[in-house]
Order: structure tokens, then sequence, then C-alpha cells
């Protein structure tokens, strides 16, 4: 069995504040559940157990006041940096990379007592749906170990699914955080876009990255997203507006809540068994008081061309930082300058990554700028536009998180423009900007997790974490 | 789906990005990047006469910091991480430019 939520943040912080617990016993139990099954899952690319148990030690000498993660292991992406370890992004273009500043939301945790345990697995640069892209992967389905983990914060998504940690940090971008979440039957949640700093995040598109949350039940996703969000002086994206305390918000009441489900979108094609889960789902709902309606959004349909004409442009001018100059990856024995530039990029990138830089520069070039990347980011504003309008006759948005539930390793390997299709009914939030969250509902015959996805106005994370959390009370 | 687009210069493309691809590479991406914006075409066909463009979803008003000078990364932590560099000198190392 993958996790028992015995081991939840909230439980396991309150019995170490109880005294039925030390920090370092939780420390060492994470640990070895991380031998007992990464050999297997391959969640980690690097494990600190020297740093963690030390942290661990330390917390249990402290006599100071207690944050609210104080004694919990979390795992993080390995695209956020942490002083002095090892961060790769998955690409051997940063395979002994020691970065040297810590991420905010690694500053952040730390303060609440949280020990970071160590790196996950991830698409390199988080480009792709199933950590195959990564240099160091895959991670695989602690479900089935067959399957992909979704990606591109596949690892993080496994850690927490195969109870190695209770809390894992991803990022997303185009589905990132979601669409791992419900291929391994856990939490995920993509904060509205400016919650949470991305200072220590490495960029893939400056203008969709949010780091988020992965947990296995809503209330530790709350509790982490309390931790992490709000202001900060090191990221001009971070928005100037305190975060309420988001715990706090899950009442259980959704009495009279307004669920908004675009049936046309839906019918671009989803799994029968997918959405059969979906409908039980809209019912659970309506039982708990909810009154869902249909919507129309009607430009989503163009959603995943829209994003990887966008996100492909600014990861082409992102990654242009990855030179062989000041850090990671040099090619030997170039002649000159330009030479070394070339080789560099072309040796330390994979095929996944060089394919959207190349998109990116296409849209990019002079002649191709306005008929791609200017109309791409027109149809964005479209694609806005129409939450905008639904977010007047209702309170969320549901959809399925993805189109099927966990594909087979290597099925979608030589097909990019197949796994770019895993992403449809993701990528929305992000162009948007808006919160959104995928939580279990259910099950296929073959017994792969099911997600249901729940998308929120801008800033309302609050209502999605109600909504989910009331919906996961009714399947415990 | 898989219309073709004679107009992509993938040479051209991969010296824009400062790629160096093989032979192999190039037929790959030749026919893949084709595929992708043929996909793309469903865009090219919606209506967006006066549509501003969206470059960021962020909500809002820019943020400012105040203008303070504050202690920054040391110089020597971070040539630690260059492939080359001259520590002494306090610079990065690179192959002849010209």
């Amino acid at each position: 069995m993958p996790h028992s939520s015995a081991h939840s943040a909230r439980a396991l912080r309150d019995a170490i504040a109880n005294g039925q617990l030390t920090a370092e016993a939780a420390c060492q139990a994470a640990l070895d559940r991380i031998a007992a099954r990464d050999p297997e899952l391959h969640a980690f690319h690097t494990v600190f157990a020297e740093r963690a148990l030390e942290r661990a030690r330390a917390l249990d000498r402290s006599t100071g006041p207690r944050g609210p993660l104080h004694g919990v292991p979390i795992a993080l992406k390995d695209n956020i940096t942490v002083a002095g370890t090892v961060t790769t992004a998955g690409s051997k273009m940063l395979a002994t990379y020691r970065p040297p500043y810590d991420a905010t939301v690694v500053e952040r945790l730390e303060a609440a007592g949280a020990i970071v345990i160590g790196k996950t697995i991830c698409d390199e640069f988080s480009m792709g749906s199933s950590t195959e892209n990564c240099a160091f992967g895959p991670s695989r389905n602690p479900w089935n170990p067959e399957r992909a983990p979704g990606g591109s914060s596949g690892g993080s998504a496994v850690a927490v699914a195969a109870g190695m940690t209770p809390l894992a940090l991803g990022s997303d971008t185009g589905g990132s955080i979601r669409q791992p979440a419900a291929f391994c039957g856990v939490v995920g949640l993509k904060p509205t876009y400016g919650r949470v700093s991305r200072y220590g995040l490495i960029a893939y598109a400056s203008s969709l990255d949010q780091i988020g949350p992965f947990a296995t039940t809503v209330r530790d996703a709350a509790l982490c997203l309390d931790v992490i969000s709000g202001p900060d002086p090191k990221d001009s994206t971070a928005a100037a507006v305190e975060p309420p305390k988001f715990e706090a918000a899950l009442t259980g009441d959704i009495a009279g809540l307004r669920v908004g489900v675009p049936r046309g979108w839906l019918r671009e094609g989803v799994d029968t068994e997918v959405m059969a889960r979906f409908e039980e789902s809209l019912a659970t709902l309506e039982r708990l008081g909810a009154v869902v309606s249909e919507i129309e959004l009607p430009h989503s349909r163009v959603a995943v061309p829209v994003y990887y004409l966008v996100a492909t442009a600014e990861a082409s001018a992102n990654l242009a930082r990855f030179d062989g100059v000041r850090y990671g990856y040099r090619a030997p024995d170039s002649r000159d300058l330009g030479e070394m530039y070339d080789r560099t990029r072309d040796q330390g990138f994979g095929p996944e990554v060089k394919r959207r830089i190349m998109l990116g520069t296409y849209v990019l070039s002079a002649g191709y700028y306005d008929a791609y990347y200017v109309k791409a980011q027109q149809v964005r504003t479209l694609i806005r536009r129409d939450f905008d309008e639904a977010f007047a006759d209702v309170d969320v948005v549901a959809t399925p998180t993805t189109p099927t539930a966990a594909f087979p390793l290597g099925a979608l390997r030589d097909d990019p423009l197949k796994m770019y299709l895993a992403d449809t009914f993701t990528v929305s939030a992000p162009l948007a900007g808006l919160p959104a969250i995928s939580v279990p509902c259910g099950w296929t015959d073959d017994r792969l997790p099911v997600g249901l996805q729940l998308t929120g106005r801008a800033w309302d994370e609050a209502t999605i974490l109600r909504v989910a959390d009331a919906f996961e009370r009714t399947r415990h | 789906m898989a219309a073709t687009r004679p107009d992509i210069d993938v040479s051209r493309v991969a010296a824009l990005a400062r790629l160096e691809l093989t032979p192999e590479e190039t037929a790959l991406f030749t026919r893949q990047l084709s595929e992708i914006l043929a996909y793309a075409e469903a865009v090219q066909q919606i209506d967006t006469t006066g549509v501003p463009p969206t470059a960021h979803a962020g909500a809002g008003e820019p943020i400012w910091r105040d203008d303070v000078v504050v202690p920054s990364l040391d110089r020597a932590v971070v040539l630690k991480e260059a492939p080359e560099a001259s520590l002494s000198a306090g610079l990065f190392k690179v192959p002849k430019v010209l």
C-alpha cells in the first residue's frame, strides 16, 4: 500500500508536540521509509540524511516557540535551491551545481520547523509530464511501477504517495503539480500566480511558474501553503497581498456553493472511467449542498497550443543563461567562445529541452513573432476573459485533472505532441494566473487513482481548499 | 495533424538558439516542430481583432522595494561554481573570443 494517512503532517507535528515522538525519530522513520521504497520507486535524486538528522536533533533540543511544521520532514522538487546542496533541475547541465543560496520557500519552511530531507526527481527544467525527460529519472508510480508518476514534479508526488514524506513541494507551469498528484492519488495545489515567491526556483516560463505543495490531505496542503505564501522583497512578482489563514477556511460547509462544469471542453476526449469518477464527484458535491451548473470556456479548447507557444518562448529566453560561463556544465576543448556556447548547450541539454528551446526561438524570431507569439498572448487574454465571465456565475470550476489515469512508462516517449495533450485540463489555470487543486476522487478498474480538479478565482485558494476538504471528508 | 510546414529552417533556428545539433537531431526536429506548429494552427484561426496580449497573469500593480544596499553573494563562493575561474583575480574564464 502506498500510504497511510496516519502520517499526515499535522498528526506528526502534534505527536512531536505531545512528546509521543521526537523530531529525530520522525526524521529517521522518513529516512527508513525512503531506504525501503526508493530503490524501486526512485522518487529522490538526493537525500540529505545527515543534514536532516542534525536539524531534527537541534529542533528536539530547542526550547523556543514551535513552528507550525515543527519536526515535519519535507521533500523538495530538485529545481528549488537549498544552499550548498546539489540542485540539478533534472539536467546534466546542472549535475554538480551547488547553489550558494536558499530559495525563499526553503527559508520559510525551515523557520516553521520543517526538515528538508532531500530533492526529488523531475523532468529536465520542468519540461515533461512523466519524469522520463529527467537526466537522472524516471520515477515510478507507487500504485503500479510500470506506470508514469506524472510530471514534471513526479518525484515529489511519489514521495508523498508512498509515505516517504508527509509533504513535498513541486512547481507547476502547465500542470506539473496537479497532473502528478492525480496520477499518484495525492493532493496537489497550484496557488494563484504571485502567491508564493519564486526566488530560488530555477525558471522555466516565468509568467506561469508557481511553487505549491503535495500532501496526503487537503488540510496539510493548506497548512503548507500558510507557511510558504506571502510577499517577498526578493521576488517582484510575489504579490504584496498578505495571505489569509488557509487552514481556517476548511469549515466543511459548501452548502449553496456554485460549481461550474465546462461540458463543451470535456467533450474534447476524456477516458470513460475518468469521466465516470468525475460525474460521481459532481453528485457528491451536490449531496453536500453545492449547486452544479454548466458553463462555457470556449477558448480553453486551444489552451494546450497557446501554452506551448507562450511557455517555450519564455523558456528559450530563460535558458539562454546556461552558457558554460558562470555555473554548470562546460563542454571541454572548445577552440573559441562561440563553439564553447554551442557545444555546451548541445551536450548539456536533453532532447525535450532542446525541442522547446527550438520552438520558442522560432516563435520569437523575426517574421513569426506576431503570427505565433503575440497571437498566443492574445488568445491567452480570451482564456482569462472566459474565466472572468464564468466566475460571475459560479464559485469554482470543476473538471477532471487529466484526460486519462497514469499512462505506461515509455508509452508517449517518442510522441511529444501526444505527451503535451496530457496537459489538456491543467494549462488553462496558469495561463489565467488562477489557483487550482487536484484532489483524489476514485479509481479506475486497474486500481489507478483519478483526480478531480477545482479551479478558483485569483487569490481565492480558500474556496477551492474548502471544497476539496469537504469532498475529501466524504471519502475517508 | 501532421501537415508539414516547409518554411522552418531548423539550422537557422538552432544557430539563433546557440545549439549545435547533430544531423539526426536536425532531421528529428524538422519533423516534430512541423507537427507541433501544424497543431498550433488552431490558435491562428481565432479572431483576436482588438484583443490586447497578456504577457503576464500577475494581478496588477508592479511591486517596488526600497533601494537599500544589502550584502550580496560572496564573490569567492560564486566563483566556486564556475567551470573555470581565476579566484585570485576574481574573474570567470572563457576560451578566446576571436
